[in-house]
């Protein structure tokens, strides 16, 4: 027997949606595949990689590892929600694209996302702290020197703000 | 890697939580923060026909001061205990393992009680509830029992909960005074599962040890407090030759298993080397330490 349908009303990027959700939906799926923000990567679907990192209610969280019915009524920032179209970009987003802290782009959205909270938590973080508020996060391209860069360019640039 | 099919509900409340899991018994799962048991329904090694999810049950988020130590409820994130002042001034040991515990995104979501009960023997929270003697609140249908780490661990990811049974708090003791604590571990990378891990506390009284304690993970089927390696130091000067003698008697004792990532024969060695280091740090914690009150 199927398991019957939920509904759920979640904010997402500022935009309330209603949906009805199977019990077994993850939410990284429900971003992608009922909203169309196909922004939020998945990698590994089992928390490892980081690539579907999301906020959810201000935190950074796996959305493989949450249930879209758990979503319900909850606050999620994907990282088209960082800037909108049309929009200068966010300030973390602005330092990755000036420090060339992306190759292929696929763990970007997700370390973008950890880096939010992680500037949020401590503005002005050293190196140390830096790479270990992003060692949730994995990147097989860059090497991760960059990154580490574009964080800290990301720091001054929202201290400007 | 998608779960399969399984009914869901969300209780608000304990009680609910028990009827639910009265009436399912064997076939449902709790679903705490998840950041366990969802990979294990994505990747399919379980396929409960119901979830019942405790994350809105309010009542079991806390963290206060209780009976001379810390109280803290089963659903409480793993990131508010690292975050909390109370928690860093009284189980300081808590707070120093608190880090390791999965990333900060994890540690977001996770739940103090949901590591406690999944009961992995590579995990820190359970070699820190055993290694300070932490009391563990179970409430089932038959009324609520309080278990040590001994008691509650039985073996690899099982605990001696009935399923029809909760965990809903865990107490702490509020560190002694003259103590320091150490929380040390060894993971190929940072977030992973540590191979090994060792829980040290030292109180001393006039610079000789007065009572020891350790616990280690990843070197048994559940955490491992190695209470000889703890009796040997008492009365001693903790200098390296008795630290030493006691690191040495922890790998003798240890009898870890091989697998993938170690050797047993490594993690021997790595059960000494992080024995003595963290019996050190302790040392010297201890020497600097405060009186604690709650």
């Amino acid at each position: 027997m199927i398991p019957p349908e939920i509904a759920i009303t979640v904010r997402v990027n500022e935009r309330d949606y209603v949906e009805r959700v199977a019990p077994r939906l993850l939410l990284s799926d429900f971003l992608r595949h009922q909203l169309g923000l196909t922004g939020t990567h998945v990698g590994c679907e089992h928390g490892v990689c980081g690539a579907c990192t999301v906020l959810l209610d201000g935190a950074a969280v796996r959305s493989c590892l949450l249930l879209a019915v758990q979503a319900d009524g909850a606050r999620i920032t994907t990282v088209e929600g960082l800037a909108r179209d049309g929009e200068p970009l966010h300030p973390v987003q602005e330092a990755f694209r000036e420090m060339h802290g992306l190759q292929c782009g696929f763990c970007t959205p997700g370390v973008l996302l950890s880096a939010v909270e992680l500037l949020r938590d401590t503005p002005h973080p050293d190196d140390a702290t830096i790479r270990r508020g992003l060692a949730g996060n994995l990147c097989r391209c860059t090497g991760y020197q960059n990154i580490v860069r574009a964080v800290r360019r990301a720091a001054e640039l929202l201290d400007r703000r | 890697m998608k779960p399969a099919a399984f009914e869901y509900v969300a209780v608000r409340t304990t009680e609910e939580a028990l009827a639910e899991l009265a009436r399912d018994g064997q076939d449902a799962r709790l679903l705490a923060g998840g950041q366990s048991l969802m990979p294990i329904l994505n990747m399919r090694l379980a396929t409960p026909r119901r979830l019942i999810d405790i994350n809105r049950v309010g009542e079991l988020a806390y963290i206060r001061a209780h009976d001379g130590g810390v109280a803290i409820g089963a659903m409480t994130r793993q990131r508010a205990v690292e975050k909390s002042a109370l928690v860093a001034r009284c189980v300081p040991l808590l707070a120093d393992a608190m880090p390791w515990v999965g990333h900060f995104q994890i540690r977001n979501r996770g739940t103090i009680g949901g590591s406690l009960a999944h009961a992995d023997p590579a995990a820190e929270l359970p070699a820190v509830a055993a290694c300070l003697d932490a009391r563990v609140t179970v409430r089932g249908p038959a009324g609520t029992r309080t278990l040590t780490a001994d008691q509650l661990y039985w073996t690899y990811l099982t605990t001696t909960l009935a399923p029809t049974e909760i965990l809903t708090e865990v107490w702490f003791p509020a560190a002694p005074s003259r103590t320091g604590h150490a929380w040390l571990e060894f993971a190929r990378r940072h977030g992973d599962y540590a191979l090994v891990g060792v829980a040290a506390a030292v109180m001393l009284e006039e610079d000789s040890v007065a009572e020891a304690r350790l616990a280690l993970t990843g070197v048994g089927a559940r955490p491992v407090r190695a209470r000889d390696a703890e009796r040997r130091l008492v009365g001693r000067r903790p200098d390296d030759a008795a630290l030493a003698d006691a690191a040495e008697r922890v790998k003798q004792v240890t009898e870890p298993q091989s697998d993938i990532h170690a050797t047993a024969e490594y993690r021997r060695h790595l059960a000494g080397v992080l024995t003595l280091r963290a019996l050190r740090l302790a040392v010297a914690r201890a020497r600097q330490a405060p009186p604690v009150t709650t």
